[in-house]
């Protein structure tokens, strides 16, 4: 490959002595433009160490004399959003929930900062299109087991449910099984009557028996003919949309074990202006109450 | 009259080396200062004639009003970034609307190639702004520092006081020549009276300022200090513009058959064994490129005319007659050469495609913007949750609609919906529940609404379904549909 310069005779340049496959390279100085690039490069590479961070140590490293720190770059930014926000959040902080939906302006803020807060925290059971699951409500819909309007939200989200928050929302299921408060065919009856009541039972006779015992047991919260009851947090069942599912064994294994499902109270974790915000951004999901 | 050709002449041998000709110009040479002698004729005058219409144009342009009512800019001519609006006299365009934009560089390029085609390098001779700034540079240094041979002069003289007051004069004005031109380039952005007073009192924006630098550096070293340089190294377009010329295309050219051989002469046709052409060298002195056009046509060449006007300049004194050096074809020298007479040809297949191609773009242009509506729809059906089952039974699909209002006044739309039994219809945020709930768009602004369609699950033929939302305007029933589709679940045989 490598071999000894020698001058080519067409061009009268000498060779660099390089030679692949019969193919010489010839000894052309830089374009003078790029060799001043070049040296430029290097120059600015020595400046840039001075004044830059740059030469990794054992346990710590150059800090260059203008003290930039990509750290620091984030952090003074992340100050200067909260700063550019402080003015909205104080005007979320002072008007009602009404107040903000009224507001074009206020109401797209804080649309915004609830879609954001929503994503970090609420995702996680609801689902990132708030379309819930088996034991998490869709947020979307119309069916609102402690009330759609942005009061009853924004109580819901603040306190939590079956949370640790003295004043939470809380009811009792209770477990008609385990508990021994009926036998095992009265369960499967009372699921019967509970599926008539949507439209969806199979068995007429087993429907009727379990109406009885619906009243005997179950009206107290549910309301007669299954309508629920908001204030209990006692879901309808006599509409199409079911919490833990609609099917016959699910249920009865509602009936038998009960449900307990938990929300917390973000009161603790959040700030007022983040619950206001998730508020409004939940009631805009469905259209709200 | 004679002696002073004598003098010309005697000159021109001193002095004269095209620096650009190829044989003087090796790989890896040094740049040799060009000193275009001044040149006076026809082509001169139309030269400076282009030079002050299109300078005007540039500097002037942002300073023309057009009222376009309260609230609105009144600048003609304005690129808003901020307000997301190009303003072009009567046009107003919105960032989704930019392909506009590539219709006029489309017919822009098509002019080019058609007027190329036609006339050469017409383009880079007149109006390319490297042609147009350069030329203005030339005639500062001209009035600075004088002619050619006195600007040779003081070039090759020491330093001394007279010459660097001389250079710092002629670089300073270069320096607000090219502060004008990135000044006037910021004019396009923003409101030119107020930024003219701001740019003044330091208050502008640092942006501002920063493209004043920008485009004061780059006019100073392009028309000041590279002049040539960038036709010839820097600029794609004599490379790319052979393509569109053919022998029949005009271009500044020397007819070697008069001119040949060259010679001295004194009065025409005294000597048999000579052309016209005297080799007076003038054609080479005023040329900014440095070349010398009776090498023929070349790359370098950016046929400013200049040569034609010096050599007809000769011509009559020499009482011959003009166009030894004019705009001429390559077909013409070979018809000239074979004693056949001359032709042009304009009207060949190339120019007719061309002018064709731009009257098409032309007219499919003006047939959009005529027909530009002053509303627009989207539409994005929610996709997460894809559909929501409601406590009724009935699915129910969202969509974010946005409307744009493009019209400078407050209007307020229907919105409708067919192509499925809708059970409700809610839009969020508004009150009105009818069949067709008005939205209400504030001027020159897009509003985002979300809409709930929501259908008896019986009544869904499909899991999908095409549905239509129409937005019509309540007062003049203009109206846009757009086409999405309502989702349900999946249908079970």
């Amino acid at each position: 490959m490598a071999g000894t310069p020698r001058k080519d005779e067409i061009s009268g340049v000498e060779t660099t002595g390089h030679k692949w496959d019969d193919i010489e390279e010839l000894n052309n100085p830089l374009p003078r433009w790029w060799l001043w690039v070049f040296y430029a490069s290097v120059l600015w590479a020595v400046v840039y160490w001075i004044a830059m961070p740059a030469w990794p140590g054992i346990s710590d490293y150059t800090k260059g004399m203008l003290g930039y720190s990509q750290r620091n770059v984030v952090q003074n930014e992340l100050a200067a959003v909260k700063a550019s926000r402080a003015e909205w959040d104080q005007q979320i902080l002072n008007s009602s929930l009404e107040e903000i939906v009224k507001d074009d302006t206020l109401n797209q803020y804080a649309l915004a900062a609830g879609k954001a807060a929503f994503g970090d925290n609420c995702t996680g059971c609801h689902g990132s299109g708030a379309q819930g699951g088996k034991g998490y409500p869709n947020l979307n819909d119309d069916h609102w087991l402690w009330g759609g309007s942005l009061e009853e939200i924004h109580t819901s989200i603040a306190y939590g449910i079956r949370s640790t928050h003295e004043d939470t929302r809380v009811n009792d299921m209770s477990a008609f099984l385990r508990d021994e408060i009926l036998e095992k065919a009265e369960i499967s009856d009372v699921a019967e009557y509970v599926m008539s009541l949507s439209g969806t039972a199979t068995d007429a006779q087993a429907a009727s028996r379990g109406e009885e015992l619906f009243v005997d047991n179950c009206v107290a919260c549910h309301s007669e003919g299954g309508l629920g009851n908001r204030d209990l947090g006692a879901p309808n069942l006599a509409d199409s949309l079911w919490l833990y599912g609609g099917d016959k064994a699910t249920i009865i294994q509602s009936i038998a074990y009960g449900r307990k499902g938990v929300m917390p109270t973000w009161e603790a974790r959040l700030d007022p202006v983040t619950i206001k915000a998730l508020s409004i951004y939940v009631h805009a999901l469905g259209g709200g109450e | 009259m004679s002696t002073k050709l004598e003098d010309i002449v005697r000159d021109a041998t001193i002095e004269v080396d095209a620096v650009n000709k190829k044989e003087n110009r090796s790989l890896y040479k040094k740049r040799e200062p060009i000193f275009p002698k001044r040149a006076t004729g026809q082509f001169r005058r139309l030269k400076w004639l282009i030079m002050i219409l299109t300078l005007s144009i540039y500097y002037l342009v942002p300073f023309i009003r057009w009222d376009r009512g309260p609230g609105a800019p009144d600048q003609a001519v304005l690129i808003d970034f901020p307000g997301n609006r190009f303003y072009f006299f009567f046009i107003e365009l919105w960032p989704q609307e930019v392909y506009y934009i590539t219709g006029i560089l489309i017919v822009a390029a098509l002019l080019l190639f058609f007027f190329t085609s036609l006339f050469g390098r017409v383009w880079c001779g007149y109006s390319c702004p490297q042609t147009v700034w350069t030329d203005l540079f030339i005639a500062v240094e001209r009035w600075v520092e004088g002619d050619r041979n006195a600007r040779i002069k003081l070039h090759r003289a020491p330093w001394s006081l007279e010459k660097i007051g001389k250079y710092s004069l002629k670089h300073t004005i270069w320096l607000l020549i090219g502060v004008a031109t990135g000044g006037a380039w910021v004019f396009y952005f923003a409101d030119a009276p107020t930024l003219f007073v701001e740019l003044f009192t330091l208050q502008a924006d640092m942006m501002a300022y920063s493209f004043v630098a920008l485009l004061t550096f780059t006019t100073y070293t392009l028309g000041g200090l590279a002049r040539e340089q960038v036709c010839i190294y820097m600029c794609p377009w004599p490379r790319i513009q052979g393509a569109m010329m053919d022998e029949d295309s005009l271009q500044v050219t020397y007819k070697l058959d008069r001119g040949e051989p060259r010679g001295r002469a004194k009065k025409a046709h005294d000597d048999e064994n000579f052309g016209d052409c005297i080799d007076c060298k003038q054609c080479v002195v005023v040329c900014p490129m440095g070349i010398d056009i009776r090498d023929g046509s070349q790359l370098e060449c950016i046929n400013c005319a200049l040569c034609i006007d010096a050599c007809d300049g000769i011509m009559d004194k020499m009482g011959t007659p003009r166009g030894l050096i004019a705009y001429d074809t390559d077909a013409n020298l070979a018809r000239r050469i074979a004693g056949k007479a001359e032709q042009f040809t304009l009207l060949r297949m190339r120019t007719v495609l061309y002018a064709l191609a731009i009257v098409f773009v032309c007219a499919v242009m003006g047939y959009v913007l005529m027909t530009r509506s002053s509303l627009d729809l989207n539409v994005l059906r929610d996709r997460n949750p894809i559909f929501v089952k409601l406590s009724d039974g009935s699915i129910r699909n969202g969509y974010t609609v946005k409307i744009l209002n493009k019209e400078r006044s407050v209007r307020q739309f229907a919105v409708s919906v067919d192509g499925l039994p809708v059970e409700t219809l809610k839009i969020n945020d508004i009150a009105d529940t009818s069949t067709a709930p008005i939205v209400e768009v504030k001027p020159d602004s897009l509003r985002s609404v979300h809409l709930f369609i929501s259908v008896n699950e019986t009544n869904l033929a499909s899991a999908s379904e095409p549905v239509n939302i129409t937005v019509t305007d309540t007062e003049n029933g203009n109206s846009v549909t757009y086409d999405s589709v309502f989702i349900g679940p999946e249908k079970r045989p």
